[in-house]
């Protein structure tokens, strides 16, 4: 797609100077106007738009509460507290900050669940996909430096518990953490220091988002079929086609974010970080943030000793191994199909693995106790089996479904079957033959 | 090119040699001080050691201070606890090893090297789970010592771990009876 010659045409005088000089008109033409996506894509392909906006809501929000808080161990607490009740319009910035990481999250995993169904990380995508993996490391990063701020019991413990996991390190282990937290346990240059890189990194998000659109320009975009774009009638412009698309999955996506900003604010929080941090105290329930649940889980399961690797270097080794598999992806899956949709077997495992997740989710939010620690056993096995085993050993022996020799036909096939409209008689661009 | 190549060194290679190195030398001399300001400060390293009171310990009870940031517990012991503790075969201890600041880093994970000659009945000790830092409930779990919360490891009456994903008995810091009712930890 990236072959296609720049059609701007500048048709002022100010736009021919620009040009000229700096075609920066051009460049928003070519990549948001002219640009041309196949005409398949799906509500699914809206999530990279609300993702973008995400990041600018969080971004603005995260600004503005800066101005009005305190990274003191003495004073952040209350002075949320007073974002809260004294400052102007200070509740909604802050529901909109802590709400809209969580929605931010939710549109990520269904990010990578869409490029995971349909192959969106094969030959040529594999850097587009490993740069998503580094926007999503460096998203958890920041909502978990972001959690500590507001200096509640579950800020306090849950920093303890996480940057505990450097201490299981061999040798350099406990160095690496006192590095980190600047003191032997969490404390007043913790605070300060994540306040300052939680400010940094959203930044950091955005240099990597230009990256990951660049590549994606490079490449183009995947589509439901996984068929490459082959000709002009496999495509169609961005603006309208794709702009008014994604303005739809904005709009009914932030339906359901305003309505747990004004009405359910607190529900994916927790109680207990509306008491200010105790060091001497640990909650009796010390749970992540539900975007971290699933890895939460996996780290908690190994309980046991694996030769001379201990439970406790075992789980972390576990914990971020789960997330190392993410950027082996485009390695482990020898199929030369792409879409899951002409894959009945990986269909079927793919979908395991989406109710696996859900399941390691829930887990990470029960106690590590009796037969949960079984279930999460059980669960972690399954995760670690869908990469490693299943990913590579369903492409060798998986039959494909027959593939359609191009995206304007499979679009036709499925237009046929559908409701006996005469082609053309429809005004959406999609199924015009 | 080749014609030149096989010259000994000269000038030329020298000046690239030595400002690659200059260049890396200089590279590792700025990005130290940005590392090294990370660590533990001056002020956080002077609240090295504490002196507690516990003339008013009765077995059976414990109190908690705050060390270097982390809670330490002193902990006069029952004569049950103490029996627990010593009755405990070594072979049963997920880990053998003492882990007290005082004695020889291979000391023997014995209920009596988890205490101090003479002060048998008192546990002082950093009351952190040494699986990810969250603080343990005292005489909770099965085996009537400390229960965290947060994963569930269990340790019993002399501090050692027993069950769970911890991976080490919970630490011994470096302390002294000063008098008969007064610690020094630290």
């Amino acid at each position: 797609m990236s072959e296609g010659h720049s059609t701007y045409t500048p048709k002022t005088g100010i736009e021919r100077w620009f040009d000229a000089r700096m075609p920066l008109p051009r460049l928003i033409y070519d990549s948001f106007v002219a640009y041309p996506v196949p005409r398949n894509l799906n509500y699914m392909w809206t999530f990279g738009g609300i993702l973008s906006i995400m990041l600018v809501s969080q971004i603005l929000t995260g600004i503005v509460l800066a101005m009005h808080y305190t990274s003191d161990t003495n004073l952040a607490f209350d002075s949320v507290e007073k974002i809260m009740r004294d400052v102007n319009s200070g509740w909604l910035l802050r529901y909109l900050h802590s709400n809209g990481a969580s929605f931010f999250f939710v549109a990520v995993y269904i990010h990578i669940f869409r490029g995971l169904f349909y192959g969106s990380y094969k030959a040529p995508r594999e850097l587009l996909w490993i740069l998503g993996c580094i926007i999503y490391l460096l998203m958890m990063a920041t909502g978990f430096m972001g959690y500590v701020l507001p200096w509640g019991q579950m800020s306090f413990w849950g920093a303890t518990v996480i940057t505990g996991f450097f201490s299981a390190i061999p040798l350099v282990g406990n160095w690496i953490q006192e590095l980190l937290l600047g003191g032997f346990a969490v404390d007043n240059p913790t605070l300060n220091r994540f306040f300052a890189l939680h400010y940094l990194l959203p930044f950091m998000i955005a240099g990597v988002v230009v990256l990951h659109i660049w590549a994606l320009h490079v490449v183009g975009q995947s589509n439901p079929t996984g068929i490459e774009v082959k000709s002009k009638t496999d495509t169609v412009a961005f603006t309208p086609y794709a702009t008014i698309k994604d303005a739809f999955g904005m709009i009914v996506f932030l339906f359901f974010f305003a309505y747990f900003v004004f009405y359910l604010p607190n529900y994916l929080g927790h109680p207990d970080n509306y008491t200010v941090a105790n060091p001497l105290k640990t909650p009796a329930h010390i749970v992540p943030e539900w975007y971290f649940l699933p890895f939460y889980a996996i780290l908690r399961a190994i309980t046991f000793n694996i030769g001379p690797i201990n439970s406790k270097l075992g789980g972390v080794l576990c914990m971020f191994g789960a997330i190392a598999m993410l950027f082996l992806v485009p390695w482990l899956d020898t199929s030369k199909v792409r879409s899951a949709v002409y894959r009945p077997w990986y269909k079927l495992f793919f979908w395991l693995f989406v109710a696996d997740a859900i399941l390691l989710g829930w887990l990470g939010s029960q106690p590590a106790e009796g037969a949960y620690v079984f279930m999460a056993q059980m669960a972690t096995l399954f995760y670690f089996a869908f990469f490693l085993i299943v990913m590579p050993v369903l492409g060798l022996i998986e039959t494909p479904r027959r593939l359609p020799n191009s995206i304007t036909e499979a679009v036709l096939e499925k237009n046929k079957g559908g409701s006996g409209h005469p082609a053309g008689a429809t005004a959406a661009p999609e199924t015009k033959g | 090119m080749s014609a030149t190549d096989i010259h000994d060194p000269n000038r030329r290679d020298f000046l690239y040699v030595a400002t690659g190195m200059a260049a890396v030398v200089g590279a590792g001399a700025v990005a130290w001080p940005f590392i090294d300001q990370m660590r533990p400060d001056a002020s956080t390293l002077a609240l090295a050691s504490v002196e507690v009171d516990v003339s008013s310990l009765q077995p059976g009870s414990s109190l908690i201070v705050k060390w270097r940031g982390k809670p330490v517990v002193v902990r006069n012991r029952t004569e049950k606890e103490m029996k627990d503790g010593e009755a405990v075969n070594l072979a049963d201890l997920k880990d053998p090893i003492a882990r007290n600041a005082n004695l020889p880093s291979d000391a023997p994970a014995t209920d009596a090297n988890r205490t101090t000659p003479g002060k048998e009945a008192w546990m002082v000790m950093v009351q952190v789970c040494t699986h990810l830092g969250c603080i343990p409930l005292g005489q909770e779990g099965d085996f009537g010592g400390w229960f965290c919360p947060c994963h569930g490891s269990q340790y019993d009456t002399a501090g050692r771990i027993r069950k769970g994903p911890a991976p080490e008995n919970m630490a011994i810091p470096v302390f002294k009876f000063i008098s008969d009712t007064k610690i020094l930890i630290g």
